[in-house]
Parts: C-alpha cells; structure tokens; sequence
C-alpha cells in the first residue's frame, strides 16, 4: 500500500448541539479499499459528507490528497473536488438527463475533450458497469439498481484516484451487488484507484474491504479499526462481534 | 509529462506515436490533430512506447484511432496498469449499445400525438367520472370524508389568498375605471363607469381573475404534491391498504377548491368596486352617486351567476390539478412537468367554460 491519500484527525459531527460522532481520526492509504461501516444511524453518511466538505466539522480536520479541505476556497477548492468522485446513495442522477448525458456532465464541465470523444468516454464507463444498452434512457426509466451503477459511472467520468461510495450494494441482488464488489476490486488493482465505501452489507465489506473502522450510535464516535475479516474473527467489542455475526445484542 | 504525438506518413500508412500521460487534458488537445493525421489513412500503427500513464479517455482515443484505421498494428505498450486501462475501455465499449428507436415519419408522429392527446382527453373524462362515483360514495358515507384536509385545503387555498385577490381586485378595479374613462367623457358619459365596471366585474372579471389566482397557487399545488406522492409511492400504498385515492385525496381538494373559489370571487369583485371607487372619486363622483348607479344597473342575479361559475371554475381547477398530480411519471421532472400541466390546463379550462357560460347565459336571457 503506499502513502496516506485521506486523513482524518479528531474529527466531530455535531448538529443543534446534539453529538452524531466525535473523536474520529483514520488514514486511507492509496490502492486500499476502505470502509466505512455501522448500524442505522451510527453516522457513517454523515461522516461521509463531513470528509467531502459538504459539512463543516464540529472539530477536527480532513486532509485528502494532501490537502485539507477546510482551507481550500474557489478554484482549489474546485480543483480538488475534481479529483474525486462521489456515488450517492439513491444515485442522485439529473432526472431531465439520459444516464450518457448525465456521465458526460463532469467531463464537459472540467475537460476539453470534443463532444465525440466525450460520448465514447460515457460509453465507455457505462459500459464499464454493465449499461451500455441503457445510455439513452431517463433515470426515471430505469430500476435502483441500475441507477445506482450509473451513479457509479458518472462519480468515475474523470478517472479520480479516490471514489467514495455511500451504500452501493443497498437494495441490489446478490449478483449485482456482487459484480459491483468485482469491479470495485479490479479498479483498486489495475488502477490503483482507492475507494471509502459506506456500507453495512455484511458480504460486501469482507468482500472488498482491505481496512475498516466501525462506527457506533451509543458510543458516538468509532469503536473499532482494523482488517474486517480479523475484527470479526478476534474483536472482544460485543457490538463489533454482534454486527459481524449477526446477532442480537444483549 | 504531458503527452505529446509525433505523426509520419508513408502513403496510405500512417505512424502515431504517443510519450507522456495521455489523460482527458492531453486527449482533448491532441484529438484533432490525431484525426485529421488519419484522414485517408488505410493502415496505423501505434507507438506507444514512450506512454506514462493512460485514463479512460486517452483510451478511447486510441481505441478510435483503431476503428478508423483499417488495420492497426500496436507497438510498445507498457503492460501493468495500461494495458490494463485499454482492455478495461475495449471490454466496455464492446458491449452493444441500446439499440436505437426507429424514427416515424412525419404523419406517424402527428398520428401518434394526437392519439396521446385524445387518451389523455379521455381520461380527464375517465377521472371526473371515477370523482363523481367517488363523492356519490361520500354522500352515502358522509363520515369518511376528511373533513380536516378540506379546512387544510380551504386556508391554504382560501385565507392565504386573501391579500394577493384583494390587491389584484383592487388593481383591476382602478385599472378598467380608468381606461374606460378616457372614452367615456368624449360622450360625457363617466357617470356610467361603474355600470361598466360593475357588470364586468361582477358577471366576468371577478369570477375569471379569482380563477387565475386558484389555477396558479392551488391547482399547481394539488399536482405538485400529488406528483410527489405518486414519485415516493405513497398513491400505491393507498391503493394496496384497501384505500380509493380519490375518496381520500381528490375530493376534499376539489370540496375545498370549489367552496373557496366563489368566496375569492366576491373579494375580488368587492375589491375592484372599491378600486372603481377610489377612480370616481378622484374624477369628481360622491361615493352616493357611485352606489347609486351600481344599485340601478346590476342585480343579484349578475352577482349570483358570477358566483356559480366560480364555483365551476373551481371544481375545474381542482379537477385538472389533482388529475395532472396523479398521472404525473416518476422522477423530478414528472412533478414539475404535473404543475405546469395543472397550471396550464386549468386557465384553458376557464375559459373554455366561460365561453359555454356565456352562451348558456345569453340563450337564458340572463
């Protein structure tokens, strides 16, 4: 693995003085498929938005490829952002676009490339996640699924070296789900791409998951860190242990 | 590195080679001049040995390239993480694209439109039959109407109207006592303003212009948030608990629509006599003079015929609204197009039912 691509020191969410999280500080290191997991409303989409700069923090600071966000404004701040692809949870596709046109959106704003080049990129990605063969439908047209994987396509249009994904296998079938984990692997191996996955579908984070941190709505803040395959296996937390076993918490 | 190309050409054969990172900067400043390097060209070969880094669309450019030549011979491509990228973008773009619709001519097109539009006549019809069934059912069980979503309906649509009606009544008022007053006293006729302005108002204005206001605040609100309702599926867990979403949903809106709207006519009427008023009496009229032409030329029955036709006007918007919310598609856009339908067919609504009450009303002598 090589050098920190993300870092989060001492970070805490609080909204009308109620603590979501505090105290939360990890490093992703380039290539490593990180994740974000936890129960309902532990806060990992919330700590998502926190480390993209959608909210402010409470305390703490981000740094992603070696810039920290709170201190970038206008066109750095631009510049980083498009060095980064994010994948909402329910897709967040432009309901008047077609899913080519809405993958061609970060490539006409901050590219140069002619309109040809730009559909192939599309088609390319679309591709990519398995709907070549929708390019022109609406979103309005197409299942959760699928609009999730076009929301994939479109946070990879510019080939940015870190994806953060809110809860991509959410709601899809087994064999979607487990393609997307695929693609997610290979992209982190032949390109070295690194992804922070928020997740809490079990399969997938031992699936695709090099490093975790949990995180816990009681304990407001991260209760483990670690390889998931060994927090499962050795961690003496009961809600670590519960979360990986799928059992009922005492 | 930025990429860079150098390009020769032997006849028909033509060389390109690639150094540097070819990413999306380099590829959008290198993709004219690649193309037109292969204008005419029948055979390529791509160097690529001086290639550093490659993303999606420097793949796709070369992959392009490829196409457009009619043999391509690749030379000196890294293998690892590039190779990669270009199998990654050939395995993608391999994949069949949607097959295209296939294009009607014109007369198929207009076909097509106006058979949409006749299905979508009928069912407005379908819906104010499926409404009238649903309140006869209402008048039957007069308990299961929402009596606190008509009251909702009625102050939103009613009392929070109330200031923009009586501005715009009092507007008008002023504005048709002054226009037709510039002719008037060419006859020496001003003393006639309010009956003008009166009958105009009372028999047309006030019903009509209460109408636009319903149409654009509350027929676009019924659709927009019956649209949305539609979008997050609530109408189909209606439908699967057992529930008539027109009992539950439709008819307290158009109850509420058609109450409220001979209410807002009446302000809007009493606004413009106030508004005439204020016009006469800076033209020298006592307001008793101006009472008492009024008195002498409209009666109750003008105010009542007003009346009632709002009161159409009103089940018409409501009936467009809720029918344009619950045929919205899904998806954003749906809502907002549902709004804009309800808008837009509500005032073509009044008006066409203005002009059948007009002609109504001239045959009853009224």
């Amino acid at each position: 693995m090589g050098e920190a691509v993300l870092r989060v020191e001492n970070l805490a969410a609080r909204f009308d003085g109620r603590t979501i999280f505090e105290h939360v500080s990890f490093e992703v290191r380039r290539g490593e498929v990180f994740v974000i997991l936890g129960g309902s409303g532990s806060g990992k989409s919330t700590l998502l938005k926190h480390i993209i700069g959608l909210y402010p923090p409470a305390e703490g600071q981000v740094e992603i490829l070696g810039e920290a966000m709170d201190g970038l404004d206008g066109a750095a701040r631009t510049a980083l952002l498009r060095r980064i692809g994010v994948m909402w949870q329910s897709g967040a596709l432009f309901g008047s676009l077609s899913l080519a046109e809405n993958v061609g959106v970060p490539l006409e704003e901050h590219t140069r490339l002619p309109p040809e080049a730009r559909a192939l990129v599309a088609q390319a990605k679309l591709g990519l996640v398995g709907l070549a063969d929708a390019a022109t439908r609406l979103p309005a047209e197409i299942s959760g699924g699928m609009a999730k994987r076009a929301g994939i396509a479109r946070a990879m249009a510019l080939d940015p070296p870190i994806l953060f994904l809110d809860e991509p296998s959410a709601g899809l079938d087994p064999i979607t789900s487990a393609g997307l984990d695929a693609l997610i692997r290979q992209l982190a191996r032949d390109l070295g791409t690194t992804f922070v996955v928020v997740t809490h579908e079990l399969q997938s984070i031992l699936a695709i998951g090099d490093r975790c941190i949990m995180l816990d709505k009681q304990a407001r803040g991260m209760i483990a860190e670690g390889d998931p395959r060994r927090l499962r296996e050795e961690s003496d937390n009961p809600v670590v242990r519960a979360f990986f076993r799928r059992e009922v918490l005492a | 590195m930025p990429a860079t190309l150098a390009a020769t050409a032997d006849g028909r054969a033509v060389r390109l080679a690639f150094a540097g990172s070819l990413d999306a900067a380099a590829t959008a400043r290198l993709w004219p001049e690649a193309m037109r390097r292969m204008r005419g060209a029948q055979a390529l070969t791509l160097d690529l040995g001086g290639l550093t880094a490659l993303d999606t669309a420097g793949a796709v450019l070369l992959l392009r390239l490829e196409r457009l030549a009619g043999e391509t011979r690749w030379q000196g491509m890294p293998a690892g993480p590039l190779q990669a990228v270009l199998d990654r973008t050939r395995q993608a773009l391999s994949a069949p694209p949607q097959a295209e619709a296939p294009r009607l001519p014109f007369l198929a097109l207009l076909g097509q439109a106006t058979v949409r539009r006749g299905g979508d006549m009928l069912g407005q019809v379908a819906f104010l039959g499926e409404a009238v069934v649903a309140g006869i059912g209402t008048l039957r069980r007069p308990w299961r109407l929402r009596l606190g979503e008509v009251l909702r309906h009625l102050d939103e649509a009613g009392l929070r109207a109330f200031g923009l009606t009586v501005l715009l009544g009092v507007l008008i008022g002023v504005i048709l006592a002054f226009q037709s007053s510039i002719p008037m006293r060419r006859f020496g006729a001003e003393i006639f303003i309010p009956n003008l302005v009166g009958i105009s108002l009372l028999r047309e204005l006030g019903p009509l212009m209460a109408a636009v206001v319903l149409a654009g605040r509350t027929g676009s609100a019924f659709a927009a948030e019956l649209g949305t309702m539609v979008v997050n599926e609530e109408i189909d867990a209606l439908r699967i608990m057992g529930i008539d979403p027109l009992a539950w949903l439709v008819l307290p809106r158009l109850l509420a629509a058609m109450l409220v709207m001979p209410i807002l006519a009446l302000v809007m009427d009493l606004a413009g006599l106030i508004g005439m008023g204020v016009v006469m009496a800076s033209l020298g009229f006592p307001p008793v003079g101006v009472i008492g032409q009024l008195q002498r030329s409209i009666g109750l029955h003008d105010l009542m015929g007003g009346l009632f036709k709002a009161a159409v006007f009103g089940l018409s918007i409501g009936l467009v609204g809720c029918r344009a919310g619950l045929s919205a598609g899904r998806g954003p856009r749906a809502v907002g197009d549902a709004a804009t339908l309800a808008v837009v067919g509500g005032i073509v609504s009044i008006v066409v039912l203005d002009g059948i009450f007009s002609i109504l009303f001239f045959r009853l002598g009224w």
